[in-house]
């Protein structure tokens, strides 16, 4: 008996122990034939990056901008924009390249129309996505350009830096957790929203208004558009700001952050971010432009 | 009795104004007349700031194919063309007139006498169709010469006539059947004679036995046309559910009627084809029915268009007390106002008022699988995951589900126990997978 066991034992492993040599062979010819040479410097630089895959860069995710970077011959042209520039650093350092400075950036809403400035004067009751109420109506106020308050943008963001104002009405973007990727720019069916230069110390000053329409009509809706009065390019010495189609536009790049033309907007349209309180003679108005 | 296969809802009728006689409302005040009253290009304004018009005046061209012309509904002056809230929601451009007395183009015949000879030839039927402005007053607003003139290796074989009236409240069109139905049948040999074919039909639904009877007695003089009463079902108006019912006939996904040997026109089309044919009167005033629960008096109005939806308002009795909502068109497909001074355009078939109780909507919910959705939908589809495929923008597998065979009839939100906004995310993927689809042919 244990004679037939031995003998069954003795068999079995020979046989599999010869099926596994042969398959071993098999796989590794296989292997060898189809081998994928991956560039290690991949898995080095996608280790760098943030790992969020919020698609800031214009790419599927961090895996995809890695990939873009090894087969790239500089960094030029190439952001993180939740890395920022210490991920840049870092890349480039790995791949010994020479990172460029980059110009952070930072989500900024362009539209004040709060329930207050601009009060509501019919009632949305549709689904809850800017998206749908975009295409039936201007928006509870009247204004086709403004927020219209359902949250597409906050429920864009991957990283918590939006939250909806339920007393305004309109959503808040947080300084210190906006990365820049632009989900929320996409998001939105008005393109309220845009990139801008982050500024220095955070500092920033903009038109929160994106209204097309003639001053008389967009006043009629919202107290604090734009009218296009021009009042702020003839107070801007540095020739910053644009006026078309009834709307002033302040260019970032040009903006020194002089602080000439918030005082002089009649409707407190031009906002500035961050700057410490103006001198006791205009402190009114400033507090009237940061509420 | 005949209807179509599949889906389907019955909401309550609500017919409050079926008795009402069409009431003819004369200008006042100032109407703001939208160039953008069609399915298309919008029309290019002929006239400028401070012309006198008179009723009838061509006052905007519409140049490109798919568009229509768009003439003055009233006599004045011209105060200024400027953008109005229209009844898109939307500030637009709209040419705006001060009434001044009623005087008309002295081409208009303005005689009610019955003409039923023609003698224009199919040509010459859709220029004038085309000349005059007409567009399908059904709603859609496409304009009808391109519906007559039959593309090139078609052949049309019926000509349907959609007297459904199938939206709860609406009876417009069933006034225009009872009261100008002679007119009506004439427009319909004028249009059956454009189109080359023998033979009409004119679908009714059965709750508006009156104007069957009226109409199959009138029908007699007239060889081809034939009345056909079908079963009450929501949305039987729908081009294709009415098809599918009177010559049980499907028009394939994404084509349009002419491939299956139809053309469907409106009631009101035709009596405005018999208008412009005969009588060479443009598209200048159209039935609106206005009404509601607690409407004084619910009514038929033949208004000019441009006029404001407020003085319709006005005209049945003034606004109730407890409106909630004031929709333009009917309760299932119509869209609420935003602004009372909205103009009634050409696709304004009735204005209505809800009250209170009425207007809200139900709590949204979780989806509880009950597929309700896919039963009452008349385009085979499923409603609850094209919602969701909508939602979080997949939008090549919402293309895939055929979403843009999806007319936005509504049956599957109006039926949904949870109160998804089913309709409303849809709608949201049509435009999104249609930007795409433009997009990938360009």
């Amino acid at each position: 008996m244990n004679e037939v066991i031995n003998e069954i034992t003795i068999l079995s492993v020979v046989s599999l122990g010869a099926i596994g040599g042969v398959a071993a062979i098999i796989l590794y010819l296989v292997a060898q034939k189809f081998k994928v040479i991956e560039d290690p410097r991949i898995d080095t630089v996608e280790e760098l990056l943030p790992g969020a895959n919020c698609g800031g860069c214009g790419l599927a995710g961090c895996r995809a901008l890695a990939e873009a970077i090894v087969r790239a011959e500089s960094l030029e042209g190439i952001n993180c924009p939740p890395g920022g520039n210490a991920a840049m650093q870092d890349i480039a350092k790995a791949m010994g390249w020479e990172a460029g400075e980059q110009t952070p950036m930072i989500a900024v809403l362009r539209c004040s129309g709060s329930r207050e400035s601009a009060p509501p004067k019919v009632r949305y009751e549709g689904a809850m996505t800017c998206a749908f109420a975009h295409s039936l109506f201007s928006g509870e106020a009247g204004c086709p350009y403004g927020c219209l308050g359902c949250g597409d943008c906050v429920r864009a963001c991957a990283f918590d830096a939006m939250y909806m104002d339920h007393k305004t009405g309109l959503p808040v973007i947080l300084d210190d957790k906006c990365v820049a990727c632009g989900a929320c720019v996409k998001a939105c069916p008005r393109d309220i929203i845009e990139m801008r230069k982050k500024g220095k110390k955070d500092r920033r000053i903009f038109v929160s208004c994106i209204n097309m329409e003639k001053g008389g009509v967009a006043r009629k809706n919202c107290k604090v558009a734009c009218i296009g009065c021009g009042k702020c390019v003839k107070e801007c010495k540095f020739d910053a700001i644009s006026l078309e189609n009834f709307l002033a536009y302040i260019d970032y790049e040009k903006c020194t952050l002089c602080r000439k033309c918030p005082p002089v907007c009649p409707t407190n349209a031009i906002h500035e971010l961050n700057f410490p309180p103006r001198k006791p003679k205009v402190e009114k108005e400033e507090n009237k432009v940061e509420a | 009795m005949k209807t179509f296969a599949i889906g389907g809802v019955h909401p309550p009728e609500n017919k409050f104004a079926e008795k009402q006689p069409i009431e003819w409302l004369p200008p006042s005040g100032t109407v703001a007349i939208p160039i953008s009253q069609h399915l298309g290009v919008p029309a290019k304004p002929v006239v400028t700031k401070g012309d006198k018009v008179r009723v009838g005046q061509l006052i905007a061209r519409g140049e490109a194919f798919i568009s229509a012309h768009i003439h003055a509904s009233v006599s004045g002056t011209v105060s200024k063309i400027d953008s109005i809230t229209d009844t898109s929601g939307y500030r637009r451009q709209a040419i705006l007139i001060d009434v001044d007395g009623d005087d008309w183009m002295e081409s208009i015949d303005r005689d009610q006498t019955l003409i039923s000879d023609c003698s224009l030839d199919a040509p010459e039927i859709v220029k004038k169709v085309h000349e005059m402005g007409i567009v399908g007053l059904g709603g859609a607003t496409f304009p009808s010469h391109v519906k007559l003139n039959v593309p090139q290796g078609k052949k049309a074989s019926y000509l349907i006539i959609n007297g459904v009236e199938c939206e709860p409240c609406l009876t417009a069109d069933h006034r225009i059947m009872l009261e100008r139905g002679e007119e009506m049948l004439v427009g319909i040999t004028i249009q059956m004679r454009a189109l080359g074919v023998e033979k009409a039909i004119i679908g009714i639904e059965n709750n508006k036995p009156d104007a069957i009877t009226h109409l199959t007695e009138l029908a007699r003089k007239y060889p081809g046309i034939t009345v056909e009463p079908l079963k009450v079902k929501y949305p039987q108006g729908a081009e294709k559910q009415l098809i599918k019912a009177l010559v049980d006939r499907e028009v394939p996904s994404g084509k349009l009627p002419i491939e299956v040997g139809c053309v469907v026109h409106n009631v009101g089309t035709s009596l405005a084809v018999y208008e412009a044919v005969q009588k060479n009167k443009p598209l200048i005033e159209r039935v609106v029915t206005v009404t509601g629960v607690s409407v004084k008096k619910p009514s038929n109005f033949m208004v000019r268009l441009g006029t404001p939806v407020s003085a319709l308002i006005e005209a049945a009795g003034g606004m109730p007390e407890d409106t909630g909502k004031v929709i333009n068109g009917g309760p299932m497909m119509g869209k609420a106002l935003n602004d009372l001074g909205a103009p009634v355009t050409k696709g304004t078939s009735g204005i209505l008022l809800f009250t209170q109780e009425e207007t809200p909507r139900l709590p949204e919910l979780n989806c509880v699988r009950c597929a309700k959705c896919l039963t009452v939908c008349p385009m085979g589809l499923e409603p609850y995951l094209l919602a969701v495929l909508a939602d979080k923008r997949r939008l090549e597998e919402c293309e895939e589900e055929r979403i843009m065979d999806c007319m936005e009839c509504g049956s599957c939100l109006y039926i949904c126990p949870s109160g998804r906004p089913l309709l409303d995310q849809i709608r949201v993927g049509k435009n999104l997978v249609g930007k795409m689809i433009r997009e990938r042919s360009s």
